[in-house]
């Protein structure tokens, strides 16, 4: 039973990334009618957006400090940073500390910035060429924007840890009366959770309850009418792609505590948020957040120990199975309209 | 000749001088000049150009004659690798068990993944064949380790039972050969600073190609060539006039999967090795940019695109920073800064990122490739109408639908 538990939040928290990842991927899909490859290049850059910031949270200079000696006997020189000078020590050493939470308020302009230019510099020329066109120039903008961050960032994994209050892990399982210790969760995997949960739902009701919203749904359905009917439509779904950029972003910035973001990490998201979107079905908002959580339980669930015995290997291929099986049977995918993309 | 029309001909002839005197063209830099880094005339280079050029030519077949985008090619030519090692350990080094071998497991295995993907098309074909070809490489990493070798890979050992070879002699290696001769010998020329390397392995793998090149011509030029086209111009009206697209598509798949493995088989003739990065997806991605690159439904074009990318891999990635100042060293020195500083991201191991741009730049602009853009550049110099242009590609660039 406390198995069961573990795996289902185990499953949450890379369910959470993935549905964050399809849902802008099927933002941009159901308005604009075009497959970005460069999505996941997106959450690899939110992701740096929070490395950078907590890079230059703690840019210091040097002062000496009288009360220490260093091993020569000199006054030790050490480093400040220009944060403290500001803010005082106090308050500076909080602010470095929730480093990766505060890019959340960066990484939202920026990323929309880059999603709006992308969406007006490049996209915008590809609408009318076929869906192979847009998969490999989309390709090869992830190939560049991975390349840049390489360039700046160098190939290595960044460690970019969590706030002090979140590092330990929950005792959930006592909750539930089970016995301690036997199921622990990290704290921020639960932050991510919650996060993911509160973007989701506030992407849903800004389309559901606002007038923006409401006619970026009609626009959806139909582009031409919503057109006729006097409104800039094409502005609108400019902006929704930069929506759609910002989420992927902030889903990378609040990832970089549980996985030490690299210049690949938005590639082998990718191709798992492919799978996804089209397990939820294409162009179906609802099917790619719930796809994207069943997923991620599911695969959670396959690495157990106990099925691993009866099925050897099948964590590393369980979602593309269910992709294939989807994929043949029900063409739509779980949520998706019908008439749209079936072939 | 050969069941092929003129410009044809020309066009293999064209191939066949250039591969045969590959050894000449690719290293016009004396040994010691300060240029001989941009030499690609070594064994180990000349046999990627020729081998990724068939695994380009294979996955033009499929895509640039029907339009279906594969982004799983890759599994194929890593099946086709694991088939010809595993005869090289069991039956002998001869590559020519191994190459017929891994043509057959790759043909079969895209059989079967063909028949399952064709079903769907467009989107959701590449993702089908993506999430085949993830699937084969996961499975080749972990549960299947006892075929594939898991991380390791698979290569030669000196116990293997090698049915046909004799035992070895102790402390001797295996060596891939053809019939005593050794894929990794080579003849060395040497005239006055120039030194050409005369390759057993490329020249096998060369002649391979031209094969595979003829074969190509002939099924662009086939009437199952031309259903090919069709599909990818309408497939829906090809269905109301009575033809069932799915034996074609399947058919040129598996063809295209064939290639792959051939490639695979001669890759692992040239290094003896084999490891599942090899179908790992951004090697599928490689032979995609390869074609577009080239240009997609044009014949010289995969090969052409093959060639670029496996020179820059090879040669920009070697231009360091050291190398840049020296060629600049002539510039004043705020210049020199400047203007390595502005070409340094591009080159070294910044390569990917050119190759990245480049083909941006060529989806965006020339959707035909790197051969419509010749064909515009030979169409400006001649005096003949613009329609003629696609005499440079041998067949229609008009690839961009």
């Amino acid at each position: 039973m406390e198995a069961i538990v573990l795996q289902v939040l185990n499953g949450l928290d890379k369910g959470s990334a993935y549905a964050l990842i399809a849902l802008g991927l099927t933002l941009i899909f159901g308005t604009l009618g075009v497959v970005n490859f460069a999505h996941g290049a997106l959450f690899m850059i939110g992701a740096f957006c929070a490395v950078t910031l907590s890079k230059l949270l703690t840019v210091s200079h040097i002062v000496i400090d009288e009360t220490k000696t260093d091993f020569l006997g000199n006054p030790a020189k050490v480093e400040v940073p220009y944060l403290y000078d500001v803010f005082g020590q106090a308050t500076g050493d909080v602010i470095i500390d929730w480093a990766v939470p505060i890019s959340i308020l960066v990484a939202i302009p920026v990323m929309m910035a880059i999603g709006v230019a992308m969406e007006r510099g490049l996209i915008k020329h590809f609408y009318k060429r076929p869906h192979a066109d847009q998969i490999l120039v989309t390709f090869g903008l992830a190939i560049v924007l991975q390349e840049i961050i390489k360039y700046f960032y160098g190939a290595n994994p960044i460690p970019t840890p969590a706030p002090e209050v979140f590092a330990g892990s929950f005792d959930f399982g006592t909750l539930l009366g089970f016995d301690p210790n036997l199921v622990i969760y990290p704290y921020w995997r639960l932050v991510y959770f919650a996060f993911a949960a509160v973007v989701i739902g506030g992407v849903f009701s800004f389309l559901q309850f606002t007038t923006f919203g409401m006619v970026v749904r009609a626009g959806m359905q139909d582009r031409e009418t919503v057109g006729l009917l006097g409104i800039n439509i094409d502005k609108r779904f400019t902006i929704m792609f930069g929506l759609a950029a910002a989420v992927a972003g902030i889903a990378g910035v609040m990832y970089t505590p549980i996985n030490s973001p690299n210049y690949h990490m938005g590639m082998d998201f990718l191709v798992l948020s492919f799978v996804v979107v089209v397990v939820g079905g294409m162009g179906s908002l609802g099917g790619a957040v719930l796809a994207g959580f069943l997923l991620g339980i599911l695969e959670s669930f396959a690495s157990m120990g106990q099925v691993l015995e009866v099925l050897p290997g099948i964590n590393q291929v369980i979602l593309y199975v269910v992709a294939i099986v989807i994929l043949l049977t029900r063409p739509r995918g779980l949520m998706g309209r019908p008439g749209v993309m079936e072939d | 000749m050969l069941g092929l029309n003129a410009r044809d001909l020309q066009i293999l002839l064209l191939v066949a001088i250039l591969t045969m005197f590959a050894p000449f063209f690719l290293n016009p830099f004396p040994v010691d000049s300060s240029l001989a880094q941009f030499n690609a005339g070594y064994p180990d280079l000349m046999q990627r150009f020729v081998i990724f050029g068939i695994f380009a030519i294979g996955f033009n077949i499929l895509f640039g004659l029907t339009g279906y985008l594969s982004f799983g090619h890759a599994a194929f030519l890593g099946a086709g690798s694991y088939a010809a090692i595993w005869m090289m350990k069991l039956l002998t080094m001869n590559i020519i068990p191994a190459i017929t071998l891994s043509i057959i497991v790759a043909g079969l295995f895209s059989l079967a993944v063909g028949y399952i993907s064709l079903r769907r098309s467009g989107i959701y074909f590449s993702i089908l064949t993506l999430a085949f070809a993830q699937m084969s490489y996961s499975l080749a990493y972990s549960v299947l380790t006892p075929i594939t070798g898991g991380e390791t890979g698979l290569q030669p050992k000196s116990n293997d039972p090698r049915i046909l070879d004799g035992a070895l002699e102790p402390g001797e290696q295996a060596r891939a050969s053809l019939f005593g001769m050794e894929m990794s010998s080579s003849y060395e020329l040497v005239v006055s600073g120039w030194v050409f390397t005369f390759n057993v392995g490329y020249y096998v793998a060369a002649f391979l190609m031209l094969v595979s090149f003829y074969a190509s011509i002939r099924i662009f030029r086939s009437p199952f060539g031309l259903m090919l086209r069709a599909v990818k111009s309408n497939q829906n009206r090809l269905g109301y006039t009575g033809v069932s697209a799915r034996p074609y598509n399947l058919a040129a798949f598996v063809i295209s999967g064939m290639y792959a493995g051939l490639a695979g088989g001669l890759m692992v003739a040239m290094d003896t090795q084999a490891g599942a990065e090899r179908m790992f997806w951004t090697a599928s991605g490689e032979v995609v940019l390869m074609t577009i690159l080239g240009g997609a439904g044009t014949l010289i074009g995969p090969v052409l695109g093959a060639g670029m990318i496996k020179y820059m891999e090879n040669i920009i990635s070697k231009i360091n920073q050291s190398v840049l100042e020296s060629w600049f060293a002539w510039a004043p020195d705020f210049l020199q800064d400047f203007i390595v500083a502005v070409i340094y991201p591009f080159v070294g191991k910044g390569w990917h990122l050119t190759l990245g741009l480049m083909f941006m730049l060529v989806v965006i602009f020339l959707p035909g490739g790197l051969m419509q853009g010749i064909g515009k550049i030979g169409a400006l110099f001649s005096r003949k109408k613009p329609n003629d242009r696609d005499s440079v590609a041998g067949s229609t660039p008009a690839a961009a639908e």
